[in-house]
């Protein structure tokens, strides 16, 4: 609207959204303390009205962060496809070959919906299956909705961290699964459906990125919106109720066993990074080490029943749950160097 | 008349693109014929990884993202 009155064109737009995101975020925490303490004139000595405030002033900081990353990341995507992965990583190398497919994990726009024809067009293309699972596994794990609210909870470097860790996580475990030699458990079918034509549409000018990219805020802030106050809210009530030391006991940095037993929850719980991360927020603050954390939550989002049912289709049994305990052990593993480096 | 293939296995976003794609031929005023390509093997045929993806004409000019139906109808205005 503003920007239809002022003629601007598509990036002059684009300049002004994102300079009115910019002065939004700056002026909420002074909107809320102006709100909350000052015009309803409650004290910051109850608790109810604390976790009022901070409720309140996270649902909104880590939706417009949120908004704002999500935008960017699928701006930055729809330079890519899965049809273009698939091409790049056609005959590959293991081990270099990994690598690539873990950067291209994060950065294709990929729904789990297409799981069965990406891997057959992957088999088809002639990219190694530990290279196509490096992919798979780090597609759902370095998610942007992740790195949005790790980065907005916990700061660019545990962001950073994460990204870092989901890469090798993914180029790793891919690998090992490769030189396993499982290709005898995936699904025959996967190699003798041959694969036809090609992609004729025309690359989307800048507009048309710019309008996928406010779809995709529209879809992923629209879908996860209720998981992320919900999370939010448990946090709150974690934040102001739960005294300091309680799960120390449980999951403290003392605790060898910590990760272990955070790992093993988050593999069979299902959740997106929305509905996880606010609760890891209260959680951290309460005591629990950062790598059990991080551990927890990469086991949460990362393998998700839904997604070995998908996967199922083109793997057999034995292979998903190898894949599973590879990405498990990994998680493990990435949840004690975290431990031990981050303190 | 134009015959669109949507090609898809039946989740949310398959039948989104299916009902913008109606929005925006009712946009471009256009009669045409919509077909649902569920199985595997005929949407690997096309040569497509990434569901949803929209034929015309047996050309596969959209895969793996669902516009909104302005864009969509900006896209058809070509083809129909």
């Amino acid at each position: 609207m503003i920007g239809g009155a002022l003629r601007l064109d598509s990036a002059g737009k684009l300049v002004l959204a994102a300079l009115l995101w910019g002065a939004s975020l700056w002026l909420l925490r002074p909107f809320w303390d102006a709100l909350i303490w000052g015009a309803f004139n409650l004290s910051s000595e109850a608790k109810w009205a604390e976790a009022l405030h901070f409720f309140l002033y996270d649902t909104t900081k880590i939706l417009l962060l949120l908004m704002g990353i999500v935008y960017l990341v699928a701006l930055l995507r729809s330079y890519f496809s899965v049809e273009r992965t698939q091409a790049l990583l056609g005959g590959r190398r293991e081990g270099a070959g990994n690598l690539l497919a873990s950067a291209l994990g994060v950065v294709t726009p990929f729904c789990s919906c297409s799981a069965v024809p990406a891997f057959i067009g992957f088999v088809a293309a002639g990219v190694p299956l530990g290279v196509t699972l490096s992919f798979l596994i780090a597609s759902p794990m370095v998610n942007e909705v992740a790195l949005a609210l790790l980065f907005s909870l916990f700061g660019w470097q545990i962001a950073l961290v994460y990204l870092a860790a989901g890469l090798s996580l993914a180029m790793f475990a891919g690998w090992a699964l490769g030189r396993l030699g499982l290709e005898r458990w995936v699904e025959p079918f996967v190699y003798e459906i041959s694969m036809g034509g090609h992609v004729d549409a025309r690359p989307p000018n800048f507009t048309e990125r710019m309008d996928f990219a406010a779809e995709e805020v529209r879809q992923i802030v629209g879908k996860i919106w209720p998981y992320l106050v919900a999370g939010i809210a448990l946090g709150a009530w974690i934040h102001g109720w739960v005294p300091q030391g309680f799960f120390l006991r449980l999951a403290g940095p003392e605790n060898p066993l910590a990760v272990l037993g955070a790992v093993l929850l988050g593999v069979p719980l299902y959740s997106n990074a929305a509905g996880v991360l606010p609760l890891v927020e209260a959680l951290h603050e309460k005591g629990l080490a950062m790598g059990t954390l991080l551990a927890f939550m990469m086991a949460v989002v990362a393998l998700s029943l839904p997604e070995m049912i998908i996967l199922r289709r083109v793997l057999k049994w034995p292979l998903v749950a190898v894949y599973v305990a590879v990405v498990a052990a990994g998680i493990v593993g990435v949840g004690y160097l975290f431990n031990s480096v981050l303190g | 008349m134009t015959v669109f293939k949507v090609l898809g296995a039946g989740c949310k976003n398959c039948r989104s693109l299916e009902a913008n794609l109606k929005k925006a031929l009712e946009l471009l005023a256009c009669e045409a014929r919509i077909e649902e390509v569920k199985d595997y093997p005929s949407i690997l045929a096309y040569g497509v990884s990434s569901t949803p993806a929209l034929v015309v004409d047996e050309k596969v000019i959209l895969s793996g993202r669902v516009p909104r139906p302005e864009e969509l109808a900006r896209l058809l205005a070509n083809y129909v």
